[in-house]
Formats: C-alpha cells, structure tokens, sequence
C-alpha cells in the first residue's frame, strides 16, 4: 500500500488532459493522491484478472433490438437550441476549432 | 388537516378518487410544507409551483376518467430526470439553467397516472456520492437530524418523504443511490430489477448499472408508484419486454411463509455497527416467526464488488459526460473570442464539475485507457461475472437474500468529505446488487441510537414481487410495534 | 526537381490501405428517427437522441443493419454471429457526445475481397483487394467556419454548427494492406472505389455521391524500397472527393513519400488533406501520438445477432454482381471492349440498360446517351445520371426517328429542351412545332431556289464534283429552318443535277 504510487502526477495530468478538464496546481497534486489511494483499493479486481472467466459488460443479456426505419418527429430547430449558449442561422455558435479540417 | 401530509400515498389517492379531498388541497398542502421546512432540509432544488398546482387542476379536472390509485398524489422527482420545461440539473453547474425540451419516459408515465410533480430534488452531482454532500448547490440534511447526511446520491428525495414534503419520490440507483438514502432517512426505496424501468431521460452516470426507481414511506405506496414507471419502452434498448411481476399483489399479500430467506455471510461483521448488526437480526427473527426459513449464503465473490464498482462505474461515467462541453447546453466558461473551443471545453469542465465528478472522471479515463483497459476495466468485467454467479448460485437456495443496507447510520455532514474511499464504503451491501443487475429494496429496521437502519432485501431478475411480498410481511410486524410509519418518529419535525 | 513518377516506381514499392465511408440512404438515422433528406435548413433534422442530450439513448435502425450485412454479403465477408456496439471517445465539437457509437473488436463483417479489372501493359488485369472489416457507425454534424479567409478551419473566428448530419448511418470498409500492385496503385486504388461504388449502387444502399460526401474515401500510403520486404511509415490522405481524385492522391502521396525517402528523411505517419485544385495534400493532425480512443462496449446497446435464416434470405436477394452484368451485357448487346469501358466510366450502363429495356436499339440507345447527352452533361459539369433526362424520353425520341418523324438534328433539339426542364419529347415538339419536312414539293421548291441561288456551285455538282453538294443542301436546310431530313434533300438534289 504505502511506498511506490500506482500512478504519476504526471500521468494524473495526461488523463486530465484526455478527458479535457484543465487542473490547476494544487488541485492536480491534491487529485493525484486520491486518485493513487483508490486505484490501490480497487486493484482487488486483478485478483480475478488471470481467471478464464468471461468479460461480462451488461447485466441484461438480450440482442438484436432495433427500430423500424420510420421517421419520427424532430425538434424544431427553436427547441435544439433552445439550451445553446450561443447560436446563429439556426445552428449552435462555438469557439474557433482548432486541430482537424473538418 | 394539519397531518395531511403524513398521509400515505395511497389513503390519498383514494380520498381524492372519492372525492373527499381535491388534488390542488393536497398538493398545496406538500407546497406548504416544502416551503416551511426545506430552508432547513434543502430536499429541493427547485419547487415547480406553477407547474405543480396546474397539474393538480388537471389531476382534478380528468378525476373521472383515471383509474390511476395515485391519481392526483404529489411527488417529489429526482434532478437526474428529464422533465420538459422544468430545470434538470443533476446537482452541477454545468447544466444550470438547463430546460429539456422532452420528458424522460418516467415522467412521461408519472403525468399519464395524474401524479403532481412538486419539484426536482436535490442529489451528489451526476449522482456520484453517497451523502448529497456533492450537490453543487449545497447539501441536503437528514430531518432526523439536520447535521446528519440523507445519504446519496438520492438524499434529496428521501429526505423530502421523511420530512412530509411528498408522499411519493423517485431515485435513481447505481449503486445504492435509492436504498442508502431510504436506509439513512427511515424510508422505503426499490431498485427495480435492471431493464424494469426505462433510462429514456434518465441522464446517465453508468449506463449498465443506472436504474429508477421508487420511494416512499411505506412498502405499498412503493410498489404503487412500481407499478407507473415499471415497463418495456421501445426508446430504451436495454428495458425489458416482458409483463412486469405484479408488486401491488405482492405487497398486499405480504406472506413469506414457506419462502426460503438466505443471509448474505459477506454482507455482516467487520464494519456493520452493532446497532445495525441488532436491528438485523430482529428483523430476521420477524420473517422466520412469520414462517420463513433463515438460511445462510455465501457470495465469496462480494469481496471484488466495490473495486469492480469503482472502475466500471467511472468509466462508463468518464464517457456520458463528455458531452457536457459548452457547445449546445449547459455552462460556457472562458469563451472570450480568443479562445478555441477546446480550451472552452476544458475550462468548462475545470469550472462546472465538482472535485468528486473529476476524480470519477479521470479515474474512469484512465482506467480505459490505453495500456491499463485489460488490468482494470477489463478486471472489472470478470468480476461482474462472478458476482452474477454468487447470485445465481444463491438463488439456486433461496427466493431472496437479505443483508442490512448499509454498515453504518446517518453519518455527520463534512465526516468523510474528503476521504473517498471511505465514502465509497457506504455502498459496500448495495453494489453487487447493481453489477448483477437483480432488485432490491431498502425498508426501515427500527433505529440506532435515535436514527434509522435499513433491511435490504434482494430478488432475482424480474422477480421484483418477492421484495414486496418479504418487505411487506417485515414492515406490517414493524409498523404494528411502531404504531406506523418509522418517519413518524422524527423528531422536532414541523408539521403544518 | 520534382521526381517522375517512373522514377518512384523504378524504386519503391507501394502499400496501400483504403477506408471508405458511406452514408446509407435509410430514410431515418442510425439511432433515432430523424429524417436524413440532404440539404436540408440547419438543425431541422435533429432530436434529442442525434443533438446528444442528456439523458437521450439510441436505438438501433434494423434498415442500416440489413444494409449493413448486404454489403458485407456482396463483398464476400463472414457476417459475425453476434457482433457489437462500441465507444469510441474524444472530443470533437461536431460530434454531440465526444463519442461515436461505431462497431470495434466486433464489426459485424469481416475478411471479404473484391476483384478489381487494370488496364495494365501486358492487358488487362484482375486485383483482388482484401476487405479486413465492415462495419456500423454514425456521421459527425457539419461545422461552418465563419470569418477566416475561405471558411477553413484556421483563421477562423468561430464556428457554426449544424447537426442534421450527425447520426446518418454510416458503413465503415477497410481493405487489409494493399501490395503487390507496383506501378499501378493508383489505378488499383481508383478501380477499387470505382467497383466498390458501383455495388453498393447495384444493392441501392446508399446514394454514392462522393461530391455530396456520401462516399468518402480515406487513402493510406506507404512506400517500402523494393525488395525489402518491409511496410514503410504510412500516410493517411481524407477529403479524397472524387474517383479522380483517389488515382491523383495515391500518386502524390507515393511521389512525395519517396522524395523525403531519397533526402534520407522520414515520412511523418499523419492525417493528410487532399486539396482538389492542386491535387497536392496537407498535412493535417500528427498522429504520432497515437490517439487514445478508450472503446469500451456500447452499455446502451444490445448484441447485434443476426440468425442464418435471415442471412441467407439477404444473401439469395443480392442483385447480380456489378461485373458479371458488364459482361453480360456487352455479350448481349455486342459491344466492344473499348465501347464498353467508355460506357462504364460514363456511368452510362444503367442508363442504357432501361433504354433498351423500352424498345430502343443498343447501338442508338448507347449513341445518345454517350454522345449528346454525355455532352451536355460535361457542359453542365454534372454526372449523366445526374442530367434530367430518363431512359424513357431518350427511348422515346430514338422511337421518333426510326419512324422517320425526327431527324438527327431535330432530335438533339428535343433532347436539350427535355433537359432544360421544357417537357417530355412528345410535349416538346408539340410546343415548338418540330416535324420533318416530309412535303416533298415543298422541298424541291427549296431545292430549285438553292440552284437558282448558286449556280456555279450547281454546275460543279453537275460536273460529277458532290462534294459542292453540301452547300447547297446547307441553304435547303436553312430554308426548312432545319427540318428536312438530310438525307432525303441530298437524294433530291442530286436527282435534280443528274448524279443520282
Ligand atoms: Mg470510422
Ligand atoms: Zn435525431
């Protein structure tokens, strides 16, 4: 338990970053250690790791449920954006994007 | 008049299907009470008067017409579910202001019966959290004592049916957010079996794991309000299409001779206060003078449940709420024409997700994360299948399994705040029930020096029934002593 | 310098690895059931299912799934007996959950091939191309970018978002590696699309417009020296717009690839952009920091499962297979090789197909579509399919003239009015009073005046030189405002000077 830490504060602030939370300082120090602290206590599940036992993923074990392909009525467009912080021309206004030509 | 609201739901819907009492009189009656008593309680995050008090007319207007038992009956509606109109929070300020232009399919199911939705009620954001402590608009407090914990992440929703506010409540439950609550507050919560009611509008936390439920002060009112928001919904592809077991009959019929009742070996002992421990086993000795046979189980793999819980449910967590980003709803922080959207993003979510939301988050990335998937989430999966087989083999014994709820009463407010793991010990009896994806019920025991203990029952699959008919049997013997309800033991509560 | 294009292929050995994307023509979107119509005002086809709104959930459209596995049938794959669902997570503004519901490590179909015809120096020759998967998943919202130069991306101030197109279904086919074409990966990579495109619209699954974007191709290039034996770094080339493009793409990339190779640099393994005015690419995302996708199964979802029954009910409706057709049809109709292929890249087969289902004669039915109306189609820059004329109306005006009612030239006076919208042939030539000049004393009239008019041109005709005929047969035309037929006036006219 005590000594060697399962994961970095560097590491803490790879996956913040991943999961696009921006983290100040003393909160990413003040995280990391949580963090460390529950990854110990939930590193019991490796114990059932080397088992042959099957991934199960969901309780239910149903298949194939579908729709038919029939339209049914959409929003008008007031209503999508009725919660959008910006819009304009009936479509959601955003920052610059950057990265990918889309 | 004054005691209207310790009515149950089911006296009142039969007086306002008499037409002794009009739906407007007993909803104004839970407005009252709400506004007496919730700057002391905080159950609410936003009281729907207008709507509520329209709704009841309506409920007044169509008496004739429905067949609904809880027709015109008043409700109390956890913030997690979409409501057309209404503000839907989750307890962050990433959604404040937030208004779904649709209705969850429960709620859709609840206005069909003419139940009055009072409000939105308060909970640990995005349901994570086991005290309502994470609630970004403040916490809410046990009335039955206010420096104590409702339990979460549905504490607002118990506390309001232990302080009268409403006689109805709907939770939500991933890993106990319905019956830690309902064991802390003396109340009575169900998570129904996985797939018995639809998720359509339920915003998510874990999706293989999230299920509503219902809440209230006694077993028929639950299986009552079961029986609205139980069914197959062609909007969910995870409910389930088949007829759902009959609750009302069972807890009516409140019969457990002959039953077989297997205690959970795992789920006792170290940890569990002796209070609870005592309260247990009366409650055992209850159901076997009843004619039910007592017999041990044991589940070996529970052992594994709360860290499979704890990677599972982030990292399905990790993913539902990527979507909250500034772009189409919620909160935008930093949008200063220089900024690019991904540099809003980020300081959105830095600004409009509490520190237990982040640390769900970045645990349940990391945890899918290339590299650690195999050592963690896919861990967690192998251990969901051996608790589905503890399950099964239990059931091969018994029709139910019993456990105390939670190890521990109502703790203090700002005890464990900052010390997750020991938080997450609070649903240490719940989870394995939510990763096998079986039903379960909290009900009141009795109390621990001045403050409640829950009985959790568990049924297999779309056995929901046997929780009410065992819940049903327990609480008679139980209300008898007590005189009714455990909630009317509260003390110092202000009733109207 | 710039190096030749010999000079690479001399050298280096090209891999190739092709994505394609296509957009099914279901009448509703992957997960829910809004309408997919393109072009339509923005955020007007959007719930809050496709808009990602809290609490909303997906529900699977069987349409896309039957699609689906026709495609994985008619590309000779194995369908999987219970494939599923996945994640794929990051952040992307046009995508409203920051996932994509796509299919990962069980794509509902795998390990298929298509055989693909080159022309190559020694003939032609067959490229059998290797599918590793097809599988399910949903478009992205379209993003405009206000107040940069061009609506590009950088230099932009902000965007506009419109999430009609998020959540059209979309059908993911990734071939394995490519190899063993040499010098014609280009033209293999071009064929392949070309085929691939042709029977997903021989199984009517989607609209295969590349210029609309509802076939998309991703091109991954890689150049190795010959003989090593070894895949060099890849690129991976999008916005590839057209079957044009795909050939030009590839032979950029290699061309490029082996430029940095010959400077001892290496080859960067990146997104790269097609730019379609200079069909030169750049360079987009790196992606040398591998992406994180974090897939984990799709927990709203159940298996996909298909029984045999079913399968074997879609398998025995598959339409005949693109080739085999050609094949068929060039027997049946009798026409050339190299007619054939013209009629294939003009996309004309089909068109021809109907034509002659209604009456019309192959060789006239062929004629029209790849001459005039080919013509006018490259003139208005849109494909023949696209030109709004139906077989129906080309039939029926190859009917007029075997009757002798139009000519030639009155014919192509029809069908340019049918396309410009004024009316079927039959109304066209009402309204504008079209007929053969079929009044022979009329036309020796006009005969006599072009004579009368011209008569040295008359006497050199006289004088056995017919060339000089053709003037005159031009003034009897003008004359009849073109409605004679031709060759009744020649036959007329040479009567009148005595050649006949
Ligand atoms: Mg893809
Ligand atoms: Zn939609």
């Amino acid at each position: 338990m005590a000594g060697k830490s399962r994961i970095s504060r560097d590491e803490v602030a790879r996956i913040a970053a991943l999961a696009r939370i921006t983290l100040g300082d003393d909160e990413l120090t003040h995280l990391a250690g949580q963090i460390d602290g529950i990854l110990d206590a939930v590193a019991v599940v490796q114990e059932a790791a080397g088992t042959d036992v099957p991934a199960m993923s969901h309780p239910l074990e149903i298949s194939n449920v579908t729709r038919p392909d029939l339209i049914r009525p959409s929003l008008t467009p007031e209503e999508a954006l009725s919660g959008a912080p910006a819009s304009e021309e009936s479509r959601f206004r955003v920052p610059q994007i950057l990265g990918e030509e889309a | 008049m004054s005691e209207l609201v310790r009515k149950s739901a089911a006296e009142l819907g039969t007086l306002i299907a008499q037409g002794e009492l009009s739906s407007r009189e007993v909803t104004q009656a839970h407005l009252d009470q709400i506004a007496q008593t919730d700057s002391a309680i905080h159950a609410f995050l936003h009281v729907d008067v207008q709507g509520a008090l329209a709704q009841a007319d309506h409920a007044d207007k169509s008496r004739g017409e429905s067949n609904s038992p809880l027709h015109g009956v008043p409700l109390a509606l956890k913030d997690v579910l979409a409501q057309k109109g209404v503000p839907t929070t989750c307890g962050s300020k990433i959604l404040e202001g937030w208004r779904p232009p649709y209705d969850s399919t429960v709620v859709a199911k609840l206005k069909d019966s003419g139940i009055v939705i009072l409000g939105k009620t308060n909970m640990d954001e995005f349901a994570m959290g086991s005290s309502t402590e994470n609630s970004a608009y403040g916490p809410t407090r046990n009335p039955w004592d206010t420096n104590r914990i409702p339990g979460g992440s549905g504490g607002g929703s118990a506390a309001a049916l232990a302080a009268m506010q409403a006689p109805l409540a709907i939770g939500t439950d991933t890993g106990g957010s319905i019956r830690q609550p309902a064991a802390v507050t003396g109340t009575v919560g169900v998570k129904p079996t996985y797939g018995g009611v639809s998720r359509y509008g339920l915003v998510a936390f874990s999706s293989s794991l999230d299920q509503a439920g219902p809440c209230a002060r006694n077993v028929l009112d639950t299986a009552l309000l079961h029986q609205v928001i139980a069914g197959y919904d062609p909007k969910d592809a995870t409910s389930i299409n088949a007829p759902v077991p009959d609750v009302v009959a069972a807890a009516k019929r409140a019969d457990v001779r002959g039953m077989k009742i297997g205690v959970v070996k795992e789920l006792s002992g170290d940890g569990y206060e002796k209070g609870v421990a005592d309260r247990f086993a009366e409650s055992l000795a209850i159901l076997e003078s009843q004619g039910a046979e007592i017999i041990e189980v044991s589940c070996p793999n529970f052992k594994f449940a709360l860290g499979a819980y704890y990677l599972i449910a982030p990292s399905e967590a990790s993913s539902n709420l990527a979507r909250f980003d500034a772009m189409r709803y919620g909160l935008r922080v930093g949008d200063d024409g220089a900024r690019s959207a991904e540099e809003v993003m980020s300081l959105t979510r830095e600004a409009g997700f509490g520190p237990e939301v982040k640390r769900r988050i970045i645990l349940g990335t990391y945890a899918l994360s290339a590299g650690y998937y195999e050592a963690f989430y896919g861990s967690a999966q192998k251990v969901r299948t051996l608790i589905t087989r503890d399950f099964a083999a239990a059931y091969e014994k018994v029709d139910v399994l019993v456990s105390p709820t939670t190890p521990t009463v109502a703790f203090k407010i700002g005890e464990k705040s900052d010390d997750p793991v020991a938080m997450y010990l609070s649903d240490v009896a719940t989870i394995p029930v939510n990763l096998a994806g079986v039903a379960s019920m909290s009900l009141p025991a009795g109390l621990s020096e001045g403050l409640p203990v829950g009985f959790q029952i568990i049924a297999p699959a779309m056995r929901d029934d046997r929780l009410y008919q065992v819940g049903g049997a327990l609480e008679r013997e139980l209300h008898a002593k007590w005189n009714g309800p455990l909630t009317n033991q509260i003390p110092d509560l202000q009733v109207r | 310098m710039a190096l030749s294009y010999d000079d690479v292929v001399a050298r280096y050995e090209p891999s190739l690895g092709l994505e394609v994307h296509v957009e099914l023509n279901t009448e509703t979107k992957m997960f829910c059931g809004c309408a997919t119509v393109f072009g339509a005002p923005p955020n007007t086809q959007t719930c809050p299912v496709c808009l990602g709104m809290p609490g909303a959930l997906p529900m699977v459209n069987e349409k896309a799934i039957e699609s689906t596995i026709r495609i994985g049938l008619a590309l000779n794959c194995a369908i999987t007996p219970k494939s599923r669902f996945a994640r794929k997570n990051y952040f992307y503004p046009d995508m409203p959950k920051n996932f994509q519901i796509s299919q990962y490590d069980e794509p509902i179909c795998t390990n298929g091939y298509l055989d693909v015809e080159v022309e190559t120096d020694e003939g032609a020759k067959t490229f059998r191309i290797e599918i590793e998967r097809v599988h399910m998943e949903e478009d992205t919202g379209k993003s405009l970018h206000v107040g940069g130069a061009t609506g590009r991306i950088h230099g932009a101030e902000y965007s506009l978002l419109d999430y009609n197109r998020a959540g059209i279904p979309l059908v993911e086919i990734v071939t394995k590696v490519v190899s063993s074409t040499g010098k014609y990966a280009p033209e293999v990579a071009k064929a392949y699309v070309k085929e691939l495109r042709d029977i997903l619209r021989s199984l009517g699954v989607s609209d295969v417009k590349m210029e609309q974007g509802s076939l998309r191709c991703d091109a991954n290039v890689s150049l190795a020296p010959i003989g090593s034996g070894k895949l060099g770094t890849r690129s991976e080339t999008k916005n590839v717009n057209s079957l044009r493009s795909v050939e030009r793409a590839v032979r950029g990339e290699m061309i490029r690839h082996a430029g940095l190779l010959d400077k001892g640099e290496r080859v960067v393994q990146e997104t790269r952009h097609f730019q379609e005015d200079t069909g030169a690419t750049r360079s987009g995302r790196s992606k040398e920091q591998a992406e994180d996708y974090r897939y984990f199964p799709e927990p709203d979802l159940t298996p996909v499962a298909p029984d045999a029954t079913w399968i074997e009910k879609l398998r025995s409706e598959l339409p005949e297979k693109p080739s085999v057709r050609r094949a068929r049809l060039q027997a049946l109709w009798q026409v050339p090789d190299k007619e054939m292929a013209a009629m294939v890249n003009a996309g004309a087969v089909d068109l021809v197909e109907e034509t002659v289902a209604l009456g019309a004669d192959p060789t006239k039915a062929r004629g029209w579509w790849l001459g005039e109306i080919s013509r006018l189609a490259n003139e208005a820059e849109v494909e023949l399919s696209s030109v709004s004329i139906s077989p129906k109306e080309v039939a029926r005006i190859v009917e007029l003239i075997g009757a002798g009612e139009l000519t030639d030239k009155l014919a192509r006076q029809v069908v340019a009015a049918v396309i410009a919208g004024e009316g079927d042939p039959d109304s066209v030539i009402a309204a504008k009073g079209i007929k053969v000049v079929s009044d022979e004393s009329s036309l020796i009239a006009a005969i006599e005046k072009a004579i009368a008019d011209q008569p040295e041109t008359a006497e050199k005709v006289r004088n056995g030189h017919l060339p000089a005929a053709g003037a005159l047969i031009g003034a009897v035309m003008k004359e009849t405002k073109g409605q004679a037929d031709a060759a009744r006036v020649r036959e007329l006219l040479l009567g009148q000077l005595g050649q006949a």
